[in-house]
């Protein structure tokens, strides 16, 4: 019969598990993350001053610059080079918009396996679909928000 | 005929022979400092196939295939085969066998599948129920990383605590008779869960289980940690195998000079960029098929523990925010009867 006389409760156990767990080493990651982030940000605005020279207005422009940025990370993700990056960039490859085309592209690649609609079709917006459905949330309770205070100035 | 020792130790009589293994890998585990003793590296980590399920099908066939041929037997001499993976409904190792011939049993234990599989072709030998079983498991990176997390070319960052899904698989060959490595004695484990929620720790959700098992099959068969040569367990990686080694301390069973783990000698940690190291059913069972069992014909290893662990959790029940049960069976493997 085995006595368990060693075995820790739940909460001893889960401080052990603390204690051996390696945390991630921040002072690496942190500046990573923030200069490539801000590369590509830097990549935007160069963009975004070439559109506007090339003689597109300011929206235009705008729109032009994030269809570039997706396209690229489309690309780059296609290419099987994004995730690569992403292993060092960390946030700063998933917050800029390039993020968001990675979501869509890389689980369309992985599940086109399943077929055209109930693999590529349906699994398309696995990672991004929450963030498609919450953003819209936040923008109606935005929206209703706007309306009430533009009620009363 | 085997003896059961206690609740959970069966002591194999008869002593079944592990006539002969084969161990097939991917790339990575073929750059790894295990990668000179895999029968087969394969590149191209498709196997030629056009879905990753597919390519692990064809690994654990061309295992199946390898041990047959190392000991110069066909499928058909074979009286049974247990077999299992981490896949959906083990699609890895129905596929892959269905050619074969073989009156199959499918096994589910997580990572802890090839010492499920070859405790029960061991105890199938040792009872005269077979003149030869086969012990198989596979794992695929791929596979596992769209069944469990992510699309491989999504841009996450993994924690410094997750493991590596070895690309690899491992089939034994276990006869009633022969010249060993003999399976002696084999401790079927107890579910074990200390409440540990991170799919990214799985090391530490497995700890519980090894740490039960090892304790419960040393107290069973009287025997101390120095008297094996090696302990080795499957993929607890460096988290769950500080935590094991600290779990049996607090017992004052000390195993850090016998102990070590498939997942963390099938990879070089730092250089390979595997964080806490190797997991996978095919972690253990290529270590065991490709490096253990040869090292034991040798002469080189004569008495070791064989624990593979496994997590018995799924998508869903992560999701549903469960903690993560874990898995342990032993084996003690031994050059004398």
């Amino acid at each position: 019969m085995t006595q368990n006389s060693g075995q820790p409760s739940p909460q001893e156990y889960s401080k052990m598990t603390e204690k051996y767990s390696k945390n991630t080493k921040s002072y690496k990651t942190i500046p990573k993350a923030f200069l490539i982030g801000g590369l590509i940000c830097v990549i935007g605005q160069v963009l975004l001053n070439l559109y506007a020279m090339a003689g597109f207005d300011e929206e235009s422009a705008g729109m032009m610059t994030s269809i570039t940025l997706v396209f690229c990370a489309a690309l780059l993700t296609g290419l099987k080079v994004y995730d690569n990056i992403a292993k060092h960039a960390g946030a700063g490859t998933l917050v800029p918009i390039t993020g968001f085309a990675n979501s869509v592209v890389s689980p369309a690649l992985e599940f086109k396996a399943e077929g055209f609609v109930l693999g590529l079709g349906a699994k398309m917006f696995i990672i991004a679909g929450p963030v498609i459905v919450y953003g819209i949330v936040a923008s109606v309770v935005y929206g209703v928000i706007y309306y009430f205070i533009g009620l009363f100035l | 005929m085997s003896k059961k020792l206690s609740a959970n130790t069966i002591d194999l009589l008869n002593r079944p022979t592990i006539v002969q293994s084969a161990a097939v890998g991917g790339k990575k585990e073929g750059e790894g400092p295990l990668g000179s003793y895999f029968d087969i590296i394969n590149e191209d980590s498709l196997f030629g196939e056009d879905t990753w399920e597919k390519a692990e099908s064809t690994m654990q066939k061309t295992v199946v295939n390898k041990a047959l041929e190392k000991a110069n037997l066909k499928s058909t001499d074979m009286d049974f085969i247990f077999a299992g993976d981490l896949l959906n409904q083990c699609i890895g190792s129905s596929y892959g066998l269905r050619d074969l011939d073989i009156p199959f049993i499918g096994l589910y234990g997580a990572c802890s599948t090839m010492a499920e599989s070859l405790t029960m072709a061991s105890i199938f030998a040792d009872n005269g129920l077979a003149n030869y079983a086969m012990a198989v498991t596979s794992s695929h990176f791929c596979t596992a990383e769209r069944q469990f997390r992510f699309p491989l070319e999504y841009g996450g960052q993994r924690t410094p605590t997750a493991q590596w899904t070895a690309t690899a698989s491992g089939a034994a060959i276990v006869a009633p008779n022969g010249d060993g490595p003999f399976v002696k004695s084999v401790t079927i484990g107890k579910i074990r869960d200390f409440g540990i929620t991170d799919v990214n720790n799985m090391g530490a959700a497995m700890a519980p289980a090894a740490y039960y098992t090892i304790k419960t099959h040393l107290e069973d068969t009287a025997t101390q940690p120095s008297d094996y040569d090696l302990i080795l367990t499957g993929d607890l990686g460096q988290v769950g195998t500080d935590l094991l080694i600290d779990l049996l301390m607090r017992d004052n069973i000390d195993i850090s000079k016998q102990h070590n783990d498939c997942g963390l000698l099938l990879y070089d940690l730092e250089k390979q960029d595997v964080h806490a190291g190797g997991s996978g059913c095919g972690c253990s069972a290529s270590t065991l098929c490709g490096y253990i069992l040869p090292k034991m014909r040798q002469g080189k290893l004569n008495n070791i523990l064989f624990i593979a662990t496994g997590a018995l959790m799924s998508t869903t029940s992560v999701q549903q925010n469960q903690s993560i049960p874990g898995i342990a069976h032993c084996l003690n493997i031994s050059t004398q009867r």
